[in-house]
């Protein structure tokens, strides 16, 4: 059972209708304490990095505990976010720190017309590796199985930097992390669950993983 | 690299598509789930379901025919058409919309763009400007392009933006429905006057008129409804002929 972690501003409805298209069952906690019973966490997001405050203390001590026990953690859009130490976009406002880093804003390029929020469909590579790394290879488990440059949906205006846990990165004037994953700790930028084909593999790869 | 977006715009009233030309003559173009689930197979990047008629009886249907197509697709849905206050948007997001599109309630009441930009995010706020051209200038009209607003579309962008819409849908009334091409220079307009993307909408009719939109109006995004409806220019065909021109898109 996958519990979906409801803090009010995401758009839960397109994550609960992908998750049944892949014949995923789920359930959304209403009390923190449900969370250790779930064989797998996501927390889905759109919308402001202050949103994640609706998840106080007793919510971040019970997914913690959860995830120290090796319940499988994704963080998707700012539910990623969330998994760094924090965001420019709320700098008063900490995040789970189960990542380090912290999220900034896109700058963007007027002159080359790369408008900030980054909406649309963008291709996942795999950042620079280890010299002698394949390089079109996705490494880790959640993007396993995808064809090479995946286009995936995003819409945001912040973003994580690419550190030793990013899997696949993006770039829009700038490279950032589209996807990262350490251990049983997974985050995705983009939506999957608007993200066609490729966006389903990944959840369906997610929900392997928590079986 | 960011790829421009091919989107398909459904008119759908008492559960059924249909598409006029010019804001009028309505006829019937089919089921919008399985219209959905074509487009998605030929590898459209999003969906408009648009409520042409907006009136309270259609306000149930429009809530199923939302999610019947989110169930059919798992590409960013948005949902216009007489949403003129938070519940009306609140509804059509738990049915399934990802994004809404406000046009007279936006102008009218432009503090609902901002409310809704807090609750949802500006990603989930599109504002659609209905315009025309008046001399040297684009007018806005609202109430499906039956009444002059009297305010300049350039500058109506503007201010939608500042609110908090995170995209904006551009309709060129002058070109809608008839093919003759999108209106390059409404759009290079208002998408050289704005930092969010702009959804270019209105005369698209052939696979060259999408490269000249992208091209010489600035868009980041195409809107067509009847020629994808109807079958006479197919997605796939489209999006092999952009990528040809050297136009980014997904293939």
């Amino acid at each position: 059972m996958i519990a979906l972690i409801d803090y009010g501003a995401g758009n839960l409805t397109s994550v609960k209708k992908a998750l049944t298209a892949l014949g995923a069952a789920f359930t959304v906690p209403e009390s923190p304490d449900d969370c250790g019973v779930a064989s797998g966490l996501i927390v889905p997001g759109v919308g402001h990095f202050s949103a994640t405050t609706a998840l106080g203390a007793p919510w971040r001590d019970a997914i913690g505990r959860a995830v120290r026990a090796g319940t499988p953690l994704l963080g998707i859009c700012v539910g990623m976010q969330w998994l760094f130490e924090g965001s420019d976009e709320a700098p008063d406002v900490p995040g789970l720190g189960l990542l380090e880093g912290r999220c900034q804003l896109l700058r963007g390029d007027a002159g080359q017309r790369l408008k900030i929020p980054h909406v649309g469909w963008n291709v996942l590579q795999p950042p620079r590796g280890p010299q002698g790394s394949p390089p079109h290879a996705f490494s880790g488990r959640l993007l396993a199985g995808l064809p090479s440059a995946p286009h995936v949906y995003f819409t945001h205006s912040f973003a994580a930097p690419v550190t030793t846990d990013c899997v696949a990165s993006t770039t829009h004037a700038e490279s950032f992390a589209a996807a990262v994953e350490r251990g049983h700790v997974f985050g995705v930028q983009f939506h999957p669950e608007k993200s066609g084909d490729a966006g389903l593999q990944i959840l369906r790869n997610y929900l392997e993983i928590c079986a | 690299m960011l790829t421009k977006r091919i989107i398909a715009c459904m008119d759908v009233r008492d559960g059924q598509v249909v598409k006029g030309v010019r804001f009028q003559q309505l006829r019937h173009a089919g089921d919008p789930a399985a219209l959905a689930r074509r487009y998605n197979v030929e590898g459209i990047d999003e969906v408009v379901v648009l409520d042409v008629t907006a009136t309270l009886e259609s306000r149930q249907a429009l809530a199923r025919t939302i999610s019947a197509v989110a169930r059919e697709i798992f590409l960013p849905l948005t949902v216009g058409g007489g949403i003129r206050s938070e519940d009306a948007a609140a509804a059509a997001v738990e049915a399934g919309a990802d994004k809404v599109s406000l046009n007279t309630a936006a102008l009218r009441t432009p503090e609902l763009v901002t409310t809704l930009a807090r609750r949802y995010g500006s990603q989930a706020v599109i504002v659609a400007i209905d315009a025309k051209r008046q001399g040297d200038r684009f007018g806005v009209f609202v109430r499906s392009g039956t009444s002059d607003a009297a305010r300049d579309a350039v500058e109506w962008a503007r201010e939608a933006e500042a609110r908090g819409a995170g995209e904006i849908l551009l309709t060129s009334m002058d070109r809608d429905g008839t093919r003759a091409g999108f209106d390059c220079e409404l759009t290079a307009a208002v998408a050289d006057a704005v930092n969010i993307p702009v959804i270019a909408s209105g005369g698209a009719g052939g696979l060259e008129h999408f490269a000249e939109v992208f091209t010489r109006g600035h868009a980041d995004a195409a809107l067509a409804a009847s020629i994808f409806h109807y079958a006479d220019t197919g997605v796939a065909d489209l999006k092999r002929y952009l990528n040809a021109e050297g136009i980014p898109v997904r293939l």
